[in-house]
């Protein structure tokens, strides 16, 4: 398998669909080549890294003002009726 | 090397009963559905968006939109899916609007040969976030995902971020499945490399660059 191969099924690899023998070959690759080895950890900790970073968290003040906005304007298009969408 | 597991878990079973009762016409049905995905539609509209009035104007408008189309949700996808395809495109109008010199679509011919190559390939310390505060850390990654095409952008939020499976980002964003795993696989990687100069290993020993 060459890198190009390699890098083809990453994303695949990472998210754990593939059938055992590419799994297989792609470990093996892995097992002597440095590059792709590492390329495919921090890819993984750049994933782990993004989905635990709490970017764009919504407080809690602006939340309870969205919130009842949204309830506000609901409530008066169901008083205007279904046809005024 | 395990699989990365998923965030988000599996709504729970009422909700087709609550999208029922919002549907013939209770408010507060549809507001118990407002507090169960307000937080993700505001993050994935400031992903979108980049933008934190923009962000909070597609919440209120992606909910207002679903709540005046309810009747066009037939079930067949998860409601959460559905809210998605809404937010996602209420936020690139507002991004489009925001930069009109630049045309913004899902549909921008993407290369998939090999030039996703990467150019650099460099090890990253132990636990290298622990680096810096969650100040500068949050800095770092807003700057980082900020540099990314919107289209890279939005399928890395929606689909590594919030957890969607890869059929129902497809579905969210009207794109194949093929066209997501393409997508994702160019973002994962120029994530990974400009995050290189934050975090890659420095074999002196002696601190940052």
């Amino acid at each position: 398998m060459k890198c190009s191969e390699f890098l083809h099924e990453l994303t695949n690899y990472l998210d754990g669909v593939m059938d055992d023998r590419t799994k297989a070959e792609l470990e093996d690759h892995l097992s002597w080549c440095h590059n792709c080895f590492v390329v495919c950890d921090t890819t993984k900790k750049t994933i782990e890294i993004y989905r635990d970073s709490q970017l764009y968290e919504l407080p809690d003040d602006l939340r309870g003002r969205l919130r009842s906005a949204i309830v506000a304007k609901c409530q008066a298009k169901k008083k205007a009726g279904p046809e005024q969408v | 090397m395990n699989a990365i597991q998923q965030k988000v878990d599996e709504p729970v079973s009422d909700e087709l009963a609550l999208v029922q009762s919002a549907k013939a016409g209770d408010v507060s049905a549809f507001e118990e559905l407002v507090k169960r995905y307000d937080r993700n539609v505001f993050r994935i509209a400031q992903h979108i968006t980049q933008n934190r009035e923009d962000a909070e104007d597609v919440v209120q408008d992606a909910f207002l939109k679903a709540y005046s189309n309810l009747a066009q949700f037939q079930g067949q996808s998860k409601f959460y899916t559905w809210l998605v395809r809404i937010a996602v495109n209420e936020a690139l109008m507002k991004l489009r609007r925001r930069r009109p010199e630049r045309m913004v679509s899902l549909d921008e011919d993407v290369k998939t040969e090999d030039d996703s190559l990467p150019r650099e390939v460099a090890d990253w310390s132990p636990n290298p976030e622990q680096q810096y505060t969650q100040a500068e850390l949050r800095d770092i990654l807003t700057k980082t995902i900020q540099g990314l095409p919107a289209t890279f952008r939005t399928v890395f939020v929606l689909r590594d971020v919030e957890g969607l499976s890869t059929e129902e980002t497809a579905e969210a964003l009207e794109l194949s499945v093929p066209a997501v795993k393409s997508r994702l696989l160019r973002a994962r990687l120029q994530l990974r490399e400009r995050l290189n100069r934050y975090f890659q290993r420095h074999e002196s020993g002696d601190g940052n660059q």
